[in-house]
């Protein structure tokens, strides 16, 4: 198979720019003729349907939630990047496009992340309008703070609920058009099957789950923004119901998974506590712009701290390393995830970590506090301040930039992250890869589309802190209007998709089979268990660090957990009615054969890059080592029972020079 | 810790529902919702039906989980959702009792689940600003007081988990209603069509069969996110406004 990136010819800059006037336009008596098919409402398909409906397209929306607004989308909590250059220090669009591709270790397209680039500036203006309430300045414009990874500061934000803000921004519009007819929504209906005829995307099967029906659905495409896959490790910072079903069922429809072993584990993280822990909440980003991390330096004072017998304020200043700032001076706390990560690995390993686990390092904010302190007291002209005074007037400014994640922490942990440095630990918290996409974001099947995180486009190997809400956003407002237009264009004068057609009518008949077959099994263990052991399996030999001989026996252990979940798992209940264990059941099948793709995938790239990290590939000093000369592609995998087939999509870089990704 | 969980089990709309109690061992760690897990997984193994219960991010964020906890929505703490109370505010032995969010506009769908879908109605009915994408001016060109950007924020800050409905005697649903009036309100953007907006909004309100208020402030009080009754006060100017104001609501 060929794979065609179809990036439009001409220079980088002016590639969108020349796009957008020549893609071919649908007049807009047509548009209501059209139907779209949009799966998923976070922010890449809210935005999309939203934006669609306004066109004059007939847009159906399709969530498994009771509400559109519940997508994960609304957990991002930092903010979003956007090349405004409001804070004059620098910033341009080409220098967002350069940090994301060199962010992302040198693995996505250089067109595709020009465009977000280019795109990210209107979205700000875009949320504003829709009344999303960002941070502001005193003087009333917006305020921006910065992220890992980059040296300006670019990311908007509102408060520590950025993605939240968006996301119902983002539902308002979708609001509007629902009310408007150009949107029909379908809350609680899961994607299960895709249906092509003639060799293009025409619809799908969805399970209403309130009453169990399957029901059928045509159009003239189908857009997917179904988010990410990192519940396949069962632990992850991701909603309990974030899945790759969607995804998965069309791969198995004869689309490709692109790069499925580029995932981020996120080094902020509230750290796991105990067997009964059914997901693990993240720390945002931006608290690394205020806060430090460190190990104690004596292996004596982290075994006390583990044992309850010292804290971690009674350590004194000299016996604290504060590894990152030590091992990379240019970035310190911010260097990007995939390096601070691998780096409180190291240390934990070393057996530096602080909790009873051994697996957290500290994030202290008692510098912010005092620094923050120190210029309150000048803007109030407190010359004598006492050192308590100033704490307190520090603890102020760091609860009104980052209020709502100290008081989540503390909720967790029981424990005052105002009085104590917050413990955190490295955990699964977005996926890079994702469906195959060219530029105009379609799959290599005809009709289909692929938006924000269930797509492999823009993020590399490593995804940029504050960057998905931005391509979520960018893909659904600004690109996939344009580009749906390059396939509809030849779609005028099709009818509407008859869903009595014979493929439909296999369709449904396929995904009840298996609904059937999940119910009859009536095993003996529960559908949680075998979730908990594949994401184990997953995060043993497929996390943090890999290596060949690992992947190899997790890959055959996940063929086999998969062989037992067919002959032992069970589902209670029936298919008729709301049944959320036969939900589940359904997602894990889907987990089980991504999770074996997954660690092909890894085995495949013997190479370190960005988030995938081969111990067989590491410079002397335990750095990634990258090779460019055999993996700059883009690995995009064909499923098959048996042996799933690779294809390569080479990358070409004419504007960047590959280097080494130094942030020392 | 030894608990007894009283929960209200209801197959569907239509069918009788009643309290059954499971004992379950808990970890004072766990968050109300891993004890739920825990619950189920016995069920479970014993080859019985789990307790249906609705949840997602589990970080307080979503506005999925919705329980009332011995007699409070989200349980006894204040400012928590359901996914982030954890078990260590109960005490060894205790009965707790679990039922589902209780009003007219939210029917039950299975025991502890509901339909909330009335929110989403009356958001459709106006909440919102209207702008096509690709319409906007630039972001900066508009300037907002910094204290109006906070207060419109903390409006928004609503999660729309219902739990101001399910609070409220009246089943009254002003307190989500209003916090998105007022988020959109106090912004200079959302100003323009605000008359047409509230008329909008409230009459949805009405028709979904929320109650109207009586200055009680349980919503308030049990509002996970804290959303304050000067957002009812808020809405109530804005309507008296928009009644005088000519305009009809669309």
């Amino acid at each position: 198979m060929q794979l065609k990136s179809n990036i439009p010819s001409g220079d980088l800059a002016d590639k969108w720019t020349d796009y957008k006037s020549s893609v071919p336009l649908v007049a807009p008596n047509n548009k209501r003729k059209l139907e779209i098919i949009v799966v998923g409402s976070g922010l890449a398909g809210a935005s999309a349907a939203a934006s669609l409906g306004e066109l004059g397209y007939s847009v159906k929306c399709f969530t498994y939630h009771d509400s559109p607004r519940r997508a994960h989308s609304i957990a991002a909590q930092g903010g979003i990047n956007a090349a405004k250059n409001y804070q004059n220090d620098g910033d341009s669009i080409h220098r967002l496009f350069y940090d994301t591709i060199k962010g992302g270790d040198y693995r996505s397209r250089e067109a595709n992340v020009y465009r977000l680039a280019e795109c990210s500036v209107d979205i700000i203006d875009q949320c504003v309008a829709q009344g999303v309430p960002f941070a502001r300045e005193y003087g009333g414009l917006l305020e921006n703070r910065s992220f890992g990874g980059v040296q300006v500061s670019r990311t908007f934000y509102a408060r520590g609920q950025t993605g939240q803000q968006l996301l119902i921004g983002a539902y308002q519009s979708l609001s509007r058009q629902i009310s408007l007819g150009t949107v029909e929504m379908y809350n609680r209906h899961e994607m299960l099957d895709l249906v092509k005829i003639d060799g293009k995307a025409r619809g799908i099967i969805v399970r209403n789950l309130k009453t169990g029906e399957l029901e059928r659905h045509g159009g003239h495409c189908v857009i997917l923004a179904t988010g990410g896959y990192g519940n396949v490790f069962y632990l992850s910072t991701n909603a309990m119901m974030c899945n790759v079903t969607a995804a998965w069922k069309s791969v198995k429809r004869g689309a490709l998974m692109a790069n499925p072993c580029f995932t981020q584990i996120h080094p902020t993280c509230i750290p796991v506590s105990g067997d009964y822990q059914s997901k693990l909440t993240l720390m945002s980003e931006s608290l690394r712009n205020d806060g430090r991390v460190w190990v104690p330096k004596k292996k004596e004072d982290a075994e006390a701290i583990k044992h309850g017998n010292l804290k971690g304020i009674e350590i004194k200043e000299e016996d604290r390393d504060y590894y990152l700032e030590r091992r990379y001076p240019a970035f310190g706390n911010l260097v990007p995830r995939d390096v601070a990560s691998r780096a409180a690995k190291i240390e934990c390993d070393a057996g530096h970590g602080v909790s009873p686990t051994g697996l957290a390092v500290f994030l202290d904010f008692s510098d912010a506090f005092e620094r923050y302190g120190k210029t309150e007291a000048s803007i109030h002209a407190m010359s004598n301040a006492t050192k308590e005074q100033i704490k307190e007037m520090g603890v102020k400014v760091i609860a009104a930039k980052y209020g709502n994640l100290f008081e989540m922490y503390e909720k967790i942990t029981g424990e005052d992250p105002y009085k104590h440095p917050m413990k955190i630990y490295p955990a699964v918290h977005y996926t890079m890869g994702g469906l195959w996409v060219d530029y105009n974001l379609e799959t290599n099947v005809s009709g289909l589309f692929a938006l924000g995180e269930a797509n492999f486009s823009d993020h590399g190997a490593n995804r940029l802190g504050a960057s998905a809400l931005m391509q979520g956003l960018a893909d659904g407002y600004f690109v996939i209007p344009y580009t749906v237009g390059s396939f509809l264009a030849n779609e005028i004068s099709t009818p509407k998709t008859d869903t009595n057609k014979p493929e439909f009518a296999e369709a449904e008949k396929n995904i009840k089979g298996k609904i059937d077959h999940l119910l009859g099994v009536k095993g003996n263990q529960s559908v949680e268990s075998f979730h908990r052991r594949l994401g184990k399996l997953v995060w043993d030999y497929c996390g943090m660090a890999r290596n060949a001989e690992g992947l190899q026996y997790g890959r055959a252990e996940i063929r086999k957990l998969r062989k037992e979940f067919y002959a032992d798992v069970f589902v209670p209940g029936t298919s008729d009615e709301y049944n959320t264990e036969l939900e589940k059941a359904l997602r894990v099948a889907d987990f089980l054969e991504l999770g074996e793709v997954m660690m092909l995938d890894a085995l495949n790239r013997n190479e370190s890059c960005g988030g995938h990290f081969r111990e067989e590939s590491a410079t002397p000093e335990g750095e990634a080592l990258r090779k460019d000369d055999e993996y700059a592609y883009v690995a995009a995998w064909e499923w098959d029972e048996n042996e799933p087939i690779l294809h390569k999509e080479q990358l070409v870089f004419e504007n960047v020079k590959l280097i080494t990704r130094s942030y020392k | 810790m030894k608990l007894n969980i009283k929960v209200w089990r209801q197959k569907n709309k239509s069918t009788q529902g009643k309290f059954e109690t499971y004992p379950v061992v808990a970890s004072e760690h766990m968050s109300f919702l891993e004890m739920m897990d825990v619950l189920n997984e016995g069920l479970i193994t014993k080859k019985q039906e789990p307790v249906a219960f609705e949840h997602d991010c589990r970080e307080g964020i979503c506005g999925t989980c919705n329980m009332v906890i011995n007699g409070q929505p989200h349980g006894p703490m204040p400012g928590t959702t359901t996914c982030q109370l954890h078990m260590r505010h109960f005490h060894d032995g205790e009965t707790i009792i679990v039922e589902p969010f209780r009003a007219e506009a939210f029917p039950l769908i299975k025991d502890l689940v509901v339909d909330r879908s009335a929110f989403d109605r009356v958001i459709q009915s106006g909440g919102f600003i209207s702008v096509n994408t690709g319409q906007a001016p630039d972001g900066n060109s508009l300037p907002i007081e910094k204290g109006l950007a906070s207060r419109s924020f903390e409006a928004a800050a609503c999660i729309g988990c219902g739990a101001c409905v399910a609070a409220c005697p009246n089943g009254s649903a002003m307190l989500f209603t209003g916090a998105k009036i007022a988020h959109l309100g106090l912004l200079p953007q959302g100003k323009v069509e605000e008359n047409r907006r509230t008329q909008a909004m409230v009459a949805q309100m009405d028709k979904e069969g929320f109650g109207m208020c009586s200055n009680i402030g349980a919503c308030e009080a049990e509002c996970p996110k804290e959303i304050s009754l000067e957002n009812i006060a808020y809405m109530n100017r804005a309507y008296i406004k928009a009644t005088f104001s000519g305009e009809e609501a669309s």
